[in-house]
């Protein structure tokens, strides 16, 4: 009964698809050679230069104790790895974000995680008189956990469940809520304010190894959350409706999608303080070389957001030589013309 | 609670029942939408559900797709509770378009259909030979081959419509369940979209399920029409069962003609005036 259709191959049809595919791999290609120029360029540029082949002698002989060595072992390759694991995790959390929300402004600070990392630095310092980066980690951790957790359950409550909007309106207005609490903590507090302010601006400066050590569990964790949530969210996209009609349970999803976001977004402002734009404009970028398909998005974006990331953080140690312009700063110099050319080029409206 | 009213008492008397709706209470919140509602749905058979607006129908259609759970009765598919059966596998039997659905944006054609293929994915297997000659035979069945490479958002409304019915036949499940899929299109995409319905009926031995508007599109396409008003079922049967004068009174305050479409014969209603 069913009328015979001529079946040609995929390919054979689609030569478009081939081609995309290779356009795909060529992009992610691209991007690993970014991410690895970045990283040299992390360690080889700084207040003191110094040149590749000593960095390269560096790296291979540790037992090698020239002034140059110390720097590149002790320095800048902690400071390389954090920012390498800092700039994926928040490209990845951000295209995350996206993607759930099917808001192409969805900012993975949307959900609290960093105002409830800010209050809990803030109550670190000045209730327990922490002063060092990795004295804060623990508590901008917990912090941003609390206040996803408090996003979610509140963003939860009304009728209708978790959607995006309601998790959206319940974590900006938390959101505000915590910030008034620490704005009420720094205007009574001066100590506090000093140390809390080089934390806020973010940045990836004095923070060591330990740092590192500290939040990479939690990066590689949320990493892989977020991989297996790349043919879920290719679902989502459809509509909650339509992923459901293809098999696809929403709250798992959502679920896993959430733990992926707290644990990425959250490890990066524990270790660098609160770092906008990566987030928000990576995805856009990527998305438009690599298409909507979340299983190329998603790391795409992070390999972007390393790259990102470290580049600002080189460049802001060149601008003020022999100071040092924090990568937060950067990011937001850079980025903001950046994000308003691309929203005019592409109108970077519906996901 | 009113008796089952059996859909294709004659012609298929002995057809298997595929999807049922059993006494369902379906309620957003505390406001009932429907209260109380049966319906068997059979093998093959071609339904549509015609009503004013906010009459449930679309409320119905997500209940029997699994999209609302009922506050009492049940749907059963295949004879189990639809309600305890994993998604999943539901997803492997029952498709569903709902109304207007969303691409993101830059989401190829070739790619949307591919996602129908969801269901028999896993983990394990992703993508299979088998996935791509479904998704192949999708596009060229639906003649959207040559759109293969183009976004979705790029298309026309009723090329829009036509890809997403070819990913809810690569999805190849028996039944497909359909909301409203002629929204927003012109008399001719409407036309369009229903005859390729009708082909997947037809053809491919789908039993298919349409919430429609257009009463004459509803007579002239569907087997059967199912006939809604506040929440209850009024009337059910062949197009010339259900289309009467008295029953667009009845349910859409409507003095109107009915006459034998000349192209198809099938009942065709022309309007006088609203009552009321």
């Amino acid at each position: 009964m069913a009328t015979t259709v001529e079946v040609p191959a995929r390919d054979a049809v689609r030569p478009l698809a081939r081609s995309r595919r290779a356009r795909r791999l060529a992009t992610l290609l691209l991007l690993l050679g970014l991410v690895v120029a970045a990283s040299l360029a992390s360690i080889a540029v700084g207040t003191r230069s110094i040149g590749l082949g000593d960095v390269w002698r560096a790296l291979l002989d540790s037992d090698l104790s020239t002034e140059e060595a110390v720097i590149v072992r002790q320095l800048r390759v902690p400071r390389t790895v954090l920012g390498l694991l800092v700039g994926l995790a928040l490209g990845i959390a951000g295209a995350l974000m996206q993607g759930h929300t099917r808001n192409p402004l969805g900012d993975p600070g949307l959900l609290g995680v960093t105002a409830g990392a800010s209050l809990a630095v803030v109550l670190a310092i000045s209730v327990f008189g922490l002063t060092s980066p990795s004295g804060y980690v623990w508590f901008a951790f917990a912090g941003a956990l609390a206040g996803t957790v408090l996003v979610y359950a509140i963003g939860s409550a009304g009728r209708g469940g978790a959607t995006p909007l309601s998790l959206a309106l319940a974590g900006a207005a938390l959101s505000a809520l915590m910030y008034a609490l620490v704005r009420a903590v720094l205007v009574s507090d001066q100590q506090t304010l000093d140390s809390f302010r080089f934390w806020v601006v973010g940045s990836l400066a004095g923070r060591g190894a330990d740092v590192a050590w500290q939040v990479g569990p939690f990066i590689a964790i949320g990493l892989v959350l977020a991989l297996v949530n790349a043919p879920a969210l290719n679902l989502l996209g459809l509509g909650e409706d339509v992923a459901r009609g293809l098999g696809q349970r929403i709250w798992l999803a959502r679920a896993v999608g959430l733990a992926a976001i707290t644990l990425l977004c959250g490890a990066a402002t524990a270790a660098c303080g609160p770092i906008a734009f990566v987030g928000l404009v990576v995805p856009h970028m990527v998305r438009a070389l690599t298409g909507p398909d979340h299983r190329w998005l998603l790391p795409c974006s992070g390999l972007l957001g390393a790259a990102l990331l470290l580049g600002a953080d080189v460049i802001g140690r060149v601008v003020v030589r022999p100071g040092e312009l924090q990568v937060g700063i950067v990011l937001a110099l850079i980025g903001a013309p950046f994000f308003i050319a691309l929203v005019r080029r592409t109108r970077a409206a519906g996901l | 609670m009113t008796t089952p009213i059996e859909l294709e008492p004659r012609s298929a008397a002995t057809a298997r029942v595929r999807l049922a709706a059993e006494g369902v209470r379906l309620a957003y919140d505390e406001r009932v939408v429907v209260d109380g509602l049966d319906l068997q749905l059979t093998e093959g058979s071609f339904t549509a559900i015609v009503g004013p607006n906010g009459c449930g129908k679309s409320t119905l259609l997500r209940a029997l797709g699994r999209l609302l759970r009922p506050t009492a009765g049940q749907v059963l598919l295949d004879g189990q509770a639809i309600a305890k059966t994993p998604t999943r596998e539901v997803a492997k039997v029952l498709g569903l378009l709902p109304q207007t659905p969303v691409a993101p944006e830059g989401l190829t054609v070739g790619d949307l259909v591919a996602r129908g293929r969801h269901p028999h994915q896993s983990w394990l297997r992703q993508w299979s030979r088998d996935d791509e000659a479904v998704v192949a035979e999708a596009l060229a069945w639906t003649d959207m081959t040559e759109l293969a490479d183009r976004p979705v958002d790029a298309l026309s409304g009723g090329q829009r419509q036509r890809a997403w019915i070819s990913m809810a036949l690569a999805q190849g499940t028996d039944l497909l369940l359909l909301d409203e899929p002629t929204t927003y299109l012109d008399l001719s995409h409407q036309i369009d979209v229903l005859e390729l319905v009708g082909r997947l009926h037809a053809e491919r031995g789908r039993t298919v399920v349409v919430v429609l508007h257009d009463l004459n599109l509803a007579a002239r396409y569907a087997h059967r029409l199912v006939a809604m008003k506040d929440g209850a079922l009024v009337a059910s049967g062949t197009p010339d069962e259900v289309l009467t004068e008295q029953l667009l009174a009845d349910v859409f305050d409507l003095e109107a003609r009915v006459i034998p479409d000349p192209v198809a014969g099938t009942p065709m209603v022309v309007p006088v005036r609203r009552l009321r």
